[in-house]
């Protein structure tokens, strides 16, 4: 009974700290200074048609960097504890998925791996990117666990994909200490004109890379998940 | 205060519930998913402008009445972070129920003093 009650009284403090604070944040009629930089400089200096795109890559390209580590350690820490007792334990026997999905999953995988690469390739253009391209390639191997009744995933090929993607995404930032302002800066290579596929200095090559390592960290998680039960 | 707050605070505020009362370790894991898409929302409504649109830039779109970009760059950066964090609490879930076979919270009792 006690619980209950003070459960109660901390919802509702939450609660009342929520409305006063959405409350008190107004709604704006302008960009305040540091976003109409980010407009201005992220169409004209580094050449990206989506803004968000140039906040994430270039503007804050370390909390990027980060926020990748964040994921490989999460996914190295998935892998750490699923894999204590898989070796010991047998490889249960599945039984095989209906044709339909067996079918289905032949024509669909291609298709959903080459819709994630397009994702990643035009992040600087459209909404996505390479976090949103590399969820979706690891639905497509999803589809192929669920689907297949013995996947075999090439580990080596995986560890290779994730460990110089990240490799090389690092390399980029150290090559923009060189060349250009600082690590991470997107204008080592020409900026372009604004909306081609081929613009924004090195923000596609960053992403796809980005994609990629996601890509394969993600289906690491799959795998390891897949495998243990 | 928008429609899009206030959806977050709910959001908020039924995660924070089902945390603190559900005994079962994975409708608690489902109650932190519930608070993380609702700070997700919260986050996002800060930085809208009225009458904004995507800050995707062209020709046609004009460059005062856009969203402010920072939010949801940021929000990006949590959805992928929360997804990598949900999938670590669930593979703890995992191991406790293979370790001591129980989900139950109050069956654990080595955090108390």
């Amino acid at each position: 009974m006690i619980k209950r009650a003070l459960i109660l009284i901390v919802v509702a403090v939450a609660g009342w700290f929520l409305i006063s604070f959405t409350a008190s944040v107004p709604e704006q009629e302008t960009l305040p200074l540091l976003a109409e930089q980010y407009v201005s400089q992220g169409a004209g200096r580094v050449g990206s048609a989506n803004i968000v795109t140039a906040v994430v890559v270039t503007f804050r390209g370390l909390d990027t960097l980060g926020e990748v580590a964040v994921l490989f350690i999460a996914t190295a820490g998935i892998g750490f504890l699923m894999r204590l007792d898989t070796d010991k334990g047998k490889r249960r026997t599945r039984t095989p998925a209906s044709e339909l999905l067996q079918t289905g999953s032949g024509f669909l995988i291609p298709l959903i791996i080459l819709f994630g690469v397009y994702i990643f390739l035009h992040g600087h253009l459209t909404p996505g990117g390479g976090f949103q391209g590399g969820v979706v390639i690891a639905s497509a191997v999803l589809l192929m666990l669920l689907a297949r009744t013995d996947p075999r995933i090439n580990h080596t090929m995986l560890r290779a994909v994730e460990s110089l993607s990240g490799a090389f995404y690092v390399g980029i930032g150290v090559l923009g200490l060189i060349l250009a302002a600082g690590f991470l800066d997107s204008r080592i290579l020409p900026a372009g004109t604004l909306g081609a596929l081929a613009s924004a200095g090195a923000i596609p090559v960053i992403y796809s890379l980005i994609g990629l390592k996601v890509g394969s960290e993600l289906v690491s998680i799959l795998d390891t998940l897949h495998n243990a039960e | 205060m928008t429609a899009v707050s206030i959806i977050g605070s709910i959001l908020i505020i039924i995660g924070l519930w089902g945390m603190l009362t559900k005994k079962n370790i994975v409708k608690i894991i489902i109650g932190f998913s519930i608070i993380d898409t609702g700070i997700h929302l919260i986050i996002v409504s800060v930085g809208y402008i009225r009458g904004g649109t995507a800050p995707i830039l062209d020709s046609t779109v004009d460059r005062a009445r856009v969203v402010d970009p920072l939010p949801s760059a940021l929000v990006l950066t949590a959805i992928v972070i929360g997804l990598a964090i949900t999938a670590l609490m669930l593979v703890y879930a995992v191991q406790l129920h293979r370790k001591r076979g129980s989900l139950d919270i109050t069956a654990y009792k080595e955090l108390k003093c």
